[in-house]
């Protein structure tokens, strides 16, 4: 599985999404991107690619596009 | 569950503040109970000889982990090398914290920030990465080390009890929030305990303080270990939020 396989399977797992709706997609722009399904989110994320990220990190973290960019920081490749 | 069982068998702790007083009695007691201890100090190497030694007569594994608990970079390090050599953890103990008495109006910046600093934000960081790990897992235990001026208040420490305080209302949010991940968060609020710390008071003082203490005498570093058991155990699944004292009936 590529990396953007596992990216994105962990917003679909996490957040109940469909994978045709995810590039769009922003924090608190569906009901399933709330407070709790964004740290249940970084989790997934964190579990997937075996890292812990940084607090501002995770409050940065208020797309699906940003989070790309923010992951290359922690050296996954997409 | 038989009573001489080992309680914390193959479970996976992290200690702070390991080398001396309440939180060496604590990675004795952890270990005599089977715990995997990564036991922490700021001293590189302080703890190397002790965790040698606790692991052979424990039959059990003890990691000496060095850094202060105000680096926030070694604090994710070190969570991040328990994730990758265990996938797991079980239980940490906050305990490292500094005391430093001042009267009002003697109270410097530089003292409060010290104090909340390591009393206050460090078990907040450490929480915020430890259940990182407890989420996955759904299921750990968190054990904060207050104190009983935190409940009370004491004459000249308005910095330590204010931050001891914090260290209660954050034990409190968190079981809060993380009853859900099945983590537990509880303190111990130690009244007056036999250690370096408390003994750094002087004698007079000492001998004054004994007198207030129902039980007349201090209590010991391995008591309050005894409560930390319980807490970091499975006797304790149903137990969180709370602020357990151990004080021999102090009146403070």
């Amino acid at each position: 599985m590529t990396n953007i396989e596992k990216y994105n399977n962990a917003f679909i797992e996490s957040l109940n999404v469909d994978e045709k709706n995810l590039s769009g997609l922003t924090y608190q722009s569906i009901a399933e991107w709330d407070s709790v399904g964004h740290m249940n989110l970084i989790a997934n994320i964190e579990e997937t690619f075996e890292i812990m990220m940084e607090t501002d990190d995770i409050v940065d973290l208020s797309s699906y596009i940003k989070g790309i960019e923010i992951l290359k920081k922690y050296e996954i490749e997409f | 569950m038989k009573l001489n069982s080992r309680l914390l068998q193959d479970k996976v702790v992290l200690i702070t503040g390991c080398n001396r007083g309440i939180g060496k009695a604590i990675l004795d007691k952890f270990a005599s109970n089977g715990a995997i201890i990564y036991a922490s100090a700021r001293q590189e190497g302080i703890l190397n000889e002790e965790a040698k030694l606790l692991s052979v007569k424990y039959s059990t594994r003890i990691i000496p982990v060095y850094f202060d608990v105000t680096d926030s970079n070694a604090l994710k390090e070190t969570f991040m090398k328990i994730n990758k050599e265990y996938k797991r953890l079980d239980c940490i103990i906050n305990n490292a914290g500094v005391m430093e008495d001042a009267l009002i109006g003697m109270v410097t910046e530089a003292v409060l920030q010290k104090t909340f600093a390591v009393n206050v934000f460090a078990p907040i960081n450490m929480i915020q990465y430890a259940t990182k790990i407890m989420k996955r897992q759904n299921c750990g235990s968190i054990v904060n080390i207050s104190s009983i001026v935190g409940t009370n208040g004491n004459p000249g420490q308005i910095v330590y009890s204010a931050s001891k305080g914090a260290v209660i209302s954050l034990t409190k949010t968190a079981a809060k929030e993380l009853a859900v991940n099945n983590i537990r968060v509880n303190a111990i609020a130690p009244g007056m305990i036999d250690t370096d710390m408390f003994r750094s008071i002087g004698e007079i003082r000492i001998s004054e303080r004994i007198s207030k203490i129902g039980m007349s005498r201090l209590g010991t570093p391995e008591e309050v270990a005894d409560a930390a058991l319980f807490l970091a155990s499975d006797l304790s699944v149903y137990i969180t939020g709370q602020i357990i004292g151990v004080d021999g009936a102090a009146i403070i």
